[in-house]
């Protein structure tokens, strides 16, 4: 009864109905490969779970070395649903970044890097390095033994880096050792400096998506020149964003089902004086870098095999966060491009599985 | 007949979608809006404090010590009578204070009066300090109990 009242008032004073029929006659290109385009969107919705349940958490935690595992025993035990609040925190962290590296390879074997979108391409890898950093941080935040020697061994691995490595390592944990100072430092992190960096180049890739629509694959381009069918279009509003919403809610339904069959577990409180227990390791998403450097030899040539696994994996980021400038035109080129994701995808599953297995190769 | 069937698709859809919505929509609110509300904490009644030495506490002053988790006020009169209230002023919830140069408990914040025995005579607060406590004092020790 209201909004009939209300629809008119509001037009009057918001571009509502300009906004609406924008939405309306903006299409999305569907063919064989349009369901690897929903993978943005769900990443942006599990990060918008991981800023509501985030805030949430934050009425109750409390980020010092003395209290912080207190507080958050107290929010799974004490507070109501608080137990359902942090795992759902936690799950959609885990299902965020699985959503992201999801689109970043999409996007690389569907080759939707290519001009005019290499910017939308550089801050969506720089998208996903802070979601890593986001797990990264907020990995510490419960004080528990396993993320207390997990970050000891994280923030040690910097030291490797030559001339400034020992200064990064101080930078990271504020000072020698990880302590409470590092705790504080890693929670700001979390909570303010990397939400602030995420939301502005989040709004950037949003705008340049929306400036050059969605990448049509070569393949699906090269059929249509070749007249052996037409492009076909969905419209935004209501068919994309109803197919998203079918999405977000199948996650929904996924992250609630995992956050109560499989609560997350809060562990044994960190005592910075007791011996590391057996099992440390990071978050799966960091397995396949934490095993890799675990077969390296302590010295390779005579350099630190580290130092070698470290330089490597900068050098792979940094082809992969210049990828569009590096990769060429042809199909050729393309084809290398897919076998090196291919091949790179396949390493880290090895890597990641031989880790969790305990397997030695 | 074609045109109502599809309204009727379209009305059964618009239907199964707001269903969908309210659904998520609930089952998201109610953990959230039960979360929000902090839990009832149990805590240890509190009978008695020590209120510190007497000696150090001379006539025509105060003293606020905690009483559980809520200050007290303990004041020795002019006359050198020892005697205790809750120090929460019943206006706001500051917390009083004795002002030697008005021999009397003041509440700074908005200027709050009360007289020795606790009770409201100026300003804004609505009624008396809500709890007199006992006061007794042994081996120099002042000791202020809850009244049962």
């Amino acid at each position: 009864m209201m909004w009939p009242h209300l629809r008119p008032w509001l037009d009057e004073r918001l571009p509502l109905a300009d906004l609406t029929e924008t939405l309306r006659r903006k299409t999305v290109p569907h063919h064989q490969y349009s369901v690897w385009y929903y993978f943005g969107g769900m990443t942006l919705f599990l990060f918008g779970i991981q800023v509501g349940t985030g805030a949430l958490l934050l009425l109750y935690y409390r980020p010092s070395a003395t209290e912080a595992y207190e507080s958050v025993q107290f929010i799974v035990t004490r507070v109501p649903f608080g137990w359902l609040i942090r795992s759902v925190h936690a799950w959609s962290g885990n299902l965020m970044v699985a959503s992201a590296f999801a689109h970043l390879f999409s996007v690389l074997f569907l080759h939707a890097y290519r001009r005019p979108r290499e910017l939308t391409w550089i801050s969506g890898v720089l998208l996903l390095l802070l979601t890593l950093a986001f797990g990264f941080t907020g990995y510490l935040l419960p004080w528990n033994e396993v993320s207390f020697f997990a970050t000891r061994v994280g923030t040690d691995l910097a030291a490797t880096v030559p001339l400034v490595g020992n200064g990064l390592v101080r930078f990271m944990r504020g000072g020698n050792d990880v302590t409470g100072a590092t705790l504080t430092r890693l929670f700001g992190f979390h909570v303010a400096i990397l939400p602030a960096i995420a939301t502005a180049l989040g709004c950037l890739h949003l705008f340049l998506i929306q400036r050059h629509g969605m990448s049509v694959p070569p393949s699906v381009e090269r059929r249509v020149t070749e007249g052996a069918g037409a492009l076909r279009a969905i419209p935004f509003l209501p068919h994309f964003i109803l197919r998203d919403l079918f999405a977000w809610t199948a996650v929904l339904a996924l992250m609630a089902a995992l956050s109560t069959f499989y609560p997350w577990e809060l562990g044994a409180k960190a005592d910075p004086f007791a011996p590391a227990p057996a099992g440390i390791r990071p978050e799966w998403y960091f397995l396949w870098a934490f095993e890799t450097l675990k077969h390296l030899p302590p010295t390779i040539a005579g350099i630190s095999g580290e130092l070698l696994g470290v330089a490597a994996m900068g050098a792979g980021a940094a082809t992969v966060l210049l990828l569009p400038f590096l990769a060429g035109h042809t199909p050729r080129a393309r084809r290398l491009v897919l076998w090196v994701g291919v091949v790179a995808l396949a390493f880290m599953a090895v890597m990641t599985g031989l880790a969790l297995t305990g397997a030695v190769p | 007949m074609a045109s109502d069937d599809r309204s009727g698709r379209r009305s059964v859809l618009n239907w199964l979608l707001g269903f969908w919505g309210t659904g998520v929509f609930g089952a998201v609110l109610y953990p959230v809006a039960r979360y929000l509300a902090p839990p009832d904490l149990p805590e240890a009644a509190t009978l008695s404090v020590s209120a510190g030495s007497a000696r150090t506490l001379p006539p025509n002053s105060g003293r606020v010590v905690p009483f559980g988790p809520r200050p007290a006020i303990v004041i020795r009169t002019g006359a050198g009578e020892l005697r205790a209230f809750s120090a929460t002023c019943t206006h706001l919830d500051c917390t009083v204070q004795y002002r030697p140069d008005l021999q009397h408990i003041w509440c700074a914040c908005h200027n709050g009066h009360y007289d020795l025995n606790g009770r409201n005579v100026a300003g804004p607060p609505p009624r008396p300090l809500d709890e007199v406590y006992d006061v007794n004092v042994k081996d120099d020790e002042i000791v202020i109990t809850r009244r049962s």
